[in-house]
């Protein structure tokens, strides 16, 4: 299996991710943020750090990145895409998930390993962990604080979308203590903690964290959608290149920015 | 003056009267630099030998006693550079080499905290860089007035969240460095931060410019007007008192009109390590420099001071962010995130084309000349036109010291008539009281706004006695990283008190089981117009020599950092030492903590009754007097050699060095680190065995089955080892004295650093 980590300038944990992906038996494959291309990816990670400085907000450039053009209509096709820390937050600039992440609670960055739940363990990244499973995986952000309006949030939590939780308490002020969250297909997850961070109890807490990335291995069998091959014709794919032109009109008017 | 001011007007107007003494340059000097060029300089001139000149840039106070540094034979046999260049490299085997350098940016952050700090990570992440390895680790040793005095609240906050933004968004693992309190430092804190960095042998470059017709390329961040003179007047004088919010003259004296802290873009620093990082790797580069103190007249002149001939530089070249910049300033500009490449000509599109791929601006701004002469021109006239080593080597005093006359009522005043607690409850006290004092308690207020784990290699940071990051994954080779300072120590003997630092960082070191192979240093010193502190100083530095001779490694290269005082009052000596390690497999590495219940628990070393300078004098009686521990590098050396060869052998469950505070801290952390609790029973006097500062002694826990191993190790390495007990229970329990819960202590541990700050 190949799975692509994208690095914008600025990402950080890039290395860590494609670190995890080895870990777990896949190939990782580096995805340049000037490329319009996922390099016929099986999935992808958006990793932490702070792509283009966090200037403006997090993500919010990013989010206007060519290799994001390619990402979003694909992402809402199918493609698994696990967004970390910095990755969740461009994934909700993105829309591709509901919420935003605001300024922790104590108004400083905050480096602390945290207890999860697993809440859903039907997504890609997430099947065959237990639900009510602890991990035990670091959070280290500034702006970590998950919110939405309530609505959305009773929709996250009736839907199921709501994929790991603070098991003891949100340290950064998170809304109902979500760690994670998931799109309503469930391919596309967003979590703050950072699991590439805890694939090995030598480098970090514990090696729970590289459930994430075995489970999306495991899962490999019964296929997800795979990204456009660059090789393959664009009109094969054509609910992605529909989606993909939607996505170029929203970059063609933020490159007004 | 303006850009009017070439050479040819300095030639034909030598009355006019130049502002060098705003500057920071003294009548001699000045006059020397008239000297130099058989003319006055023009006003960029002046401006660069000002820069190149101050104590910050030219070592010229302390180049005499450096000089001792310099490793002999053995010390230098894992060496591929040594002082001189931008850091020393050590060959750690396996191919690689490792570059590592500590340096302060003490003023600036005084001055503004946050940008002060922040500004002093992406230095000396440059410097690294500029040697050619990637930056792959920071730490920062830092030090503040009294924690609940009322400019402590605005300084450490401060400084905390600069390095947490700088070193955070730049992608590198914040693994250790120290946290103390002294009021020596209320008016001047010390900020001193270092650097690691990983790379191949062949990948090491040189701060040279080479090659006539090379052309010299300028990239990173436009030039601005932030921290003109920061180098020359904030970093090489004395805070008054009254001038806390200080502003610097520029170059043709006009009156103060910006900070002289610099600004700081960590996101440019990281697209600038990643681009420099594929530059290396393509072989585009003949020569490379950081830009840092005194910007472009230091990277100009040191580049070409360093090569074969001359150097061309054309100032409009120079893209900058304010256009009104004279050439004084854009030289004496410190703009952060810049750095100075020699190219070969039919190089420069292949070094354009990675430099865009990051979205880094670079601009040609010269070449490498033959004619031995640094020369810039701006707006059709030249404004230097100067030898180049004449700026970059500079003056060297020597100036005079004196032992101070007021030592000796220091060291008779010693500890011995310091009312000491007797009896079980009065020990538990001291212990809780020493436990939650600011110096000694929980740092992870600090510590947590850091990212320690970036790049997922860091095996061990803090609150373990030294950092440890994994270089190769394959092999499980690593590096071991430790600072230590004490100040007060060095203050009662400065020599004593600089070996003493030493021994602590290289036993630190070895605690993971990593063998020290490496020196580097951060001398925080007062004025050197001040006798006595010249004399702490050259005390400092023979002490580091010896020291170091003794030990067998290398110093690698250092700082030093003057006129820390405010007013008269200078800030206790604090030379900072930091030591490297090699660890042949970080899986075997140790940990400070006590990891599971039944090890048996063993004090390694001798106590004596030490207590000159100690923690439990400063907490308990606010005093400071006698002598400080005596240090016997020999038995560190024994002790160290121990450690690796039991963590070598996996015989050892846990190893914790003592330190400040002595064995009651030792146990304490251990047990908190480790989340198990121990019985123990102590040799001799309670007090002495549980306080007493005696340096080179460790706190181990033996692997279940390996006693016997373990004792047969010490008697092989001939260092006395002393059974306390065993680990157990949730308690830590001083037989026949006290029994503190785990709980308690760590209310007390955890509890002081968040009610001061919040």
């Amino acid at each position: 299996m190949r799975i692509g980590v994208v690095t914008f300038p600025g990402s950080l944990d890039d290395t860590d991710a494609a670190r995890a992906v080895r870990y777990a038996g896949a190939r990782p494959v580096p995805l340049w943020h000037a490329d319009r291309d996922l390099r016929g990816v099986d999935a992808v990670i958006l990793p932490g750090g702070f792509s283009y400085g966090d200037y403006l907000r997090c993500g919010a450039i990013a989010r206007f990145s060519p290799v994001m053009a390619e990402l979003i209509p694909a992402a809402r096709a199918g493609l698994p895409v696990l967004g970390i820390c910095n990755g969740f937050q461009i994934l909700c600039e993105a829309h591709l998930l509901p919420g935003a992440l605001t300024r922790n609670a104590g108004l400083r960055f905050l480096h602390v390993n945290v207890r999860l739940t697993v809440s859903n363990g039907r997504t890609p990244w997430t099947a065959g962990l237990p639900v009510g499973d602890l991990l035990t995986v670091p959070v280290k952000n500034g702006e970590g604080a998950f919110v939405a309006d309530e609505a959305t949030l009773d929709e996250l939590e009736r839907a199921g979308q709501v994929v790991v939780r603070y098991a003891d308490g949100a340290p950064n002020g998170s809304a109902r203590d979500i760690a994670g969250i998931c799109n309503t297909d469930g391919n596309v997850v967003g979590l703050m903690p950072h699991p590439e961070h805890a694939i090995d109890p030598l480098t970090g807490p514990s090696s729970d964290g590289l459930g994430f990335f075995t489970a999306i291995v495991r899962g490999s069998d019964p296929p997800y959608p795979p990204a456009r091959d660059p090789a393959r014709p664009i009109a094969e794919t054509a609910i992605v290149s529909g989606a993909r032109d939607r996505a170029n009109r929203q970059r063609a008017s933020g490159e007004a920015l | 003056m303006s850009g009017e001011d070439t050479v040819e007007v300095a030639a034909a107007t030598p009355e006019v009267q130049q502002p060098f003494k705003e500057l920071g340059l003294t009548t001699d000097e000045y006059q020397k630099v008239r000297d130099i060029l058989g003319r006055r300089p023009t006003a960029a001139e002046l401006a660069l030998y000002s820069v190149m000149w101050s104590e910050h840039c030219s070592y010229k106070s302390s180049k005499v006693h450096l000089r001792n540094l310099a490793p002999n034979a053995d010390q230098a046999r894992y060496l591929l550079a040594g002082i001189g260049a931008n850091a020393g490299v050590v060959d750690i085997g396996q191919g690689y080499a490792v570059t590592f350098k500590i340096e302060s940016h003490n003023h600036p952050s005084f001055v503004e905290p946050h940008q002060g700090a922040a500004t002093g990570i992406g230095g000396i992440v440059r410097d690294i860089l500029a040697m050619g390895a990637r930056p792959v680790a920071v730490m920062d040793a830092l030090r503040f007035g009294p924690a609940d005095a009322h400019d402590t609240a605005r300084v450490l906050p401060g400084v905390v969240s600069g390095i947490s933004f700088y070193g955070n968004c730049l992608g590198l693992p914040n693994i250790g460095g120290e946290l103390a309190f002294d009021p020596s430092y209320a008016g001047n804190p010390l900020v001193n931060a270092l650097c690691v960095g990983v790379m191949r042998h062949d990948d090491l470059k040189a701060a040279v410019a080479t090659g006539t017709g090379n052309k010299v390329i300028l990239f990173g961040s436009r030039t601005g007007p932030d921290g003109v003179g920061g180098a020359s007047v904030l970093a090489s004088a004395t805070f008054g008192g009254a001038e806390q919010d200080s502003t610097a003259g520029d170059g043709g004296g006009r009156a103060a009109k910006r900070p002289s802290v610099q600004v700081g873009d960590p996101f440019m620093e990281k697209l600038l390590v990643e681009c420099c990082l594929e530059l290396f790797a393509a072989d585009l580069v003949e020569g490379i420099q950081d830009l840092g103190a005194a910007g472009v007249a230091c990277a100009t002149t040191e580049l070409s001071a360093g090569g074969d001939g001359g150097m061309f530089v054309d100032m409009d070249a120079i893209p900058l962010r304010d256009p009104s910049l004279t050439p004084a300033e854009i030289l004496m500009s410190e703009s952060q995130e810049r750095m100075m490449a020699v190219v070969k000509p039919e190089r420069v599109a292949a070094f354009m084309d990675i430099c865009r791929r990051w979205d880094v601006e670079a601009t040609v701004i010269g070449e490498v000349t033959g004619d031995g002469m640094l020369t810039m021109t701006w707006r059709g006239g030249t404004v230097v036109k100067i030898p180049p080593r004449t700026a970059a080597d500079g003056p060297v005093y020597q100036r005079p010291f004196a032992r101070p006359d007021s030592l000796d009522a220091l060291l008779t005043a010693g500890p011995e008539g310091l009312v000491r607690p007797a009896g079980g409850q009065a020990l538990r006290e001291t212990v809780l009281t020493l436990l939650g004092s600011p110096g000694l308690a929980d740092k992870r207020w600090v510590t947590q706004q850091y990212d320690s784990l970036v790049r997922g290699n860091t095996v061990l940071a803090m609150p373990e006695d030294s950092g440890l990051v994994r270089v190769a994954e394959e092999t499980g080779l690593g590096i071991a990283l430790a600072t230590d300072g004490n100040g007060r120590y060095c203050t009662l003997d400065p020599c004593q008190g600089t070996q003493l630092a030493l021994a602590e960082a290289y036993r630190n070191v070895a605690m993971t089981g990593a063998v020290p192979v490496a020196v580097t240093n951060c001398l925080n010193f007062g004025s050197p117009e001040d006798p006595g502190v010249m004399w702490q100083l050259a005390e400092a530095v023979r002490g580091l020599a010896e020291g170091c001779q003794a030990l067998g490694i290398p110093v690698t290269g250092g700082n030093v950092s003057l006129y820390n005082q405010t007013g008269a009052t200078a800030i206790h000596p604090t030379p900072v030492i930091g030591v490297l390690g090699v660890h042949d497999d970080v899986r075997r590495r140790l940990r400070a903590g006590f990891t599971a219940d039944g090890a048996e628990v063993v004090l390694l070393g001798t106590t004596r009754d030490e207590f000159g300078g100690s923690a439990w004098a400063e907490v308990a009686h606010q005093h400071l007097g006698g002598r400080p521990p005596a240090v016997d590098l020999d038995a560190e050396r024994r002790l160290a050699a121990l450690i690796v060869a039991a963590a070598s052998g996996s015989v050892l469950a846990s190893a914790h060095d003592l330190s400040d505070g002595g064995l009651a801290i030792a146990l304490a952390e251990a047990c908190l680190h480790g989340g198990h609790g121990c019985a123990v029973a102590l040799p001799g006097d309670a007090f002495t065995a549980l306080f007493s500062e005696s340096a080179g002694r460790a706190l181990v826990s033996v692997a279940v089955g390996r006693e016997k191993e373990f004792a047969a190790l010490c008697a092989e390495h001939d260092v006395p080892a002393t059974v306390l007990g065993i680990t157990a229970g949730d308690a830590l329990t001083v037989e026949n004295a006290f029994q503190i819960p785990l709980t308690e202590l760590e209310s007390t541990w955890s509890g002081t650093l968040p009610a001061i700050f919040g």
